[in-house]
């Protein structure tokens, strides 16, 4: 028989135990949680190199939709955009002047998926068929899109084509090792996930001959990326809606 | 008891009639016949035991696909401590059934089943693919 007493203390003593573990805990989650990601990977772009290139170069446009079996769609309503090119004004509104044109003029830009720090196409997903990877990394899941094209409206930078009609028969080469996308889902640009997988570089940097392209770890203070950060001035596609975008412009 | 003729031979129609899809399945050897799968001639184990994989391979593959695109882990360490790639094209169709008309879509066909893995998935025996619809 436990008296009265006893009983009380052993109340307390338990109820103690039971908050200082959660305290502890508490402490320790906290702690791993602020550690930041090892990798964030980035893009530069130096419009400058790409325009000393032969006029019309699209090499990394082809080397892209080779490795990503992205349909030649003739109908442009029906378009899937992995990296285009687009007019400086349309890619910068903001930026654009009077000065700005003349220096830009007839200089094409290469636009992609700007794998957002903020994505809203995320934000907007209801099936989190799109999602941000630890790396950064705005991944893109065929299996669970649902086809609804709230992240195409949410998307600022027009980065997202959602697929109108089958793309098999407008695949030129069908490259085995990556799955095509079927009618009623969302695609983009995935910085070549299957590829830094294997520790290769994107398609797009690598068969650029220009080397306009630059891509590497932004977490990692002597990337290359990072030296181009410091040593140009950079600016990015709509950074006044809060993004974030990780492609960098080097201007 | 005058009509006993005609009530013998209408039930025979009837009974003639009711079991024709049997007679017919008989008569053109179907019935019996399996889906007969073509197996791969040089590999003699899957990824899993063959018990596992008749019944449950969507399961194996569901979980491939969740670990591949939404985990980034690409590699599977199989029952008997064997490691593949987790590639439907690439380890399934490429290294063991070389082609899926010959085993998968027999299968499929016979159940009356579609498969829409195929309306993305490249079997690279077809250079156009066709959807497995």
């Amino acid at each position: 028989m436990i008296g009265r007493k006893t009983f009380l203390r052993l109340s307390g003593v338990s109820l103690l135990a039971v908050a200082g573990r959660k305290v502890i805990a508490a402490l320790t989650a906290g702690g791993s949680a602020a550690a930041a990601p090892v990798t964030r990977w980035a893009m530069v772009v130096d419009p400058g190199k790409c325009s000393k290139a032969a006029e019309g170069c699209t090499k990394c446009i082809s080397a892209c939709h080779a490795a990503h079996n992205v349909p030649a769609l003739s109908e442009r309503r029906h378009e899937v955009k992995w990296i285009w090119k687009e007019p400086f004004d349309r890619a910068f509104p903001s930026q654009q002047t009077s000065y700005t044109e003349a220096v830009f003029h007839g200089k094409p830009l290469m636009v992609l998926c700007n794998h957002c720090n903020n994505p809203p196409c995320v934000r907007v997903c209801p099936t989190q068929a799109t999602w941000r990877r630890a790396d950064g990394l705005v991944m893109m899941d065929s299996h669970r899109c649902i086809g609804c094209r709230y992240c195409v409206a949410a998307c600022p930078y027009g980065s997202r084509s959602f697929n109108w009609v089958d793309p098999r028969p407008s695949i030129r080469n069908l490259n085995a090792d990556f799955p095509t996308r079927t009618k009623g889902v969302v695609e983009k640009c995935t910085f070549c996930e299957e590829r830094l997988a294997k520790g290769r570089p994107p398609a797009c940097v690598e068969a650029c001959p220009e080397k306009a392209l630059i891509f590497g770890n932004l977490e990692d203070p002597q990337s290359e990326v990072r030296g181009l950060l410091r040593s140009r001035y950079t600016i990015r596609r709509k950074p006044e809606l809060g993004t974030q975008p990780e492609v960098f412009y080097i201007i | 008891m005058h009509d006993r003729p005609q009530i013998y031979a209408g039930l025979l129609v009837f009974l003639g009639l009711i079991s024709f899809p049997i007679w017919y399945n008989l008569h053109a050897g179907t019935s019996s016949k399996g889906p007969e799968p073509k197996l791969p001639v040089n590999v003699k184990q899957c990824v899993a035991p063959t018990s596992y994989m008749r019944t449950s391979h969507m399961d194996l593959l569901i979980g491939w696909r969740d670990q591949a695109v939404r985990n980034q882990n690409r590699s599977y360490v199989a029952f008997d401590g064997k490691t593949y790639n987790v590639s439907l094209t690439g380890t399934c169709l490429m290294q063991c059934h070389s082609a899926k008309a010959d085993f998968c879509d027999r299968c499929h066909n016979y159940a009356g089943f579609a498969a829409y893995c195929w309306d993305c998935h490249v079997d690279p025996k077809q250079q156009v693919a066709r959807s497995g619809r």
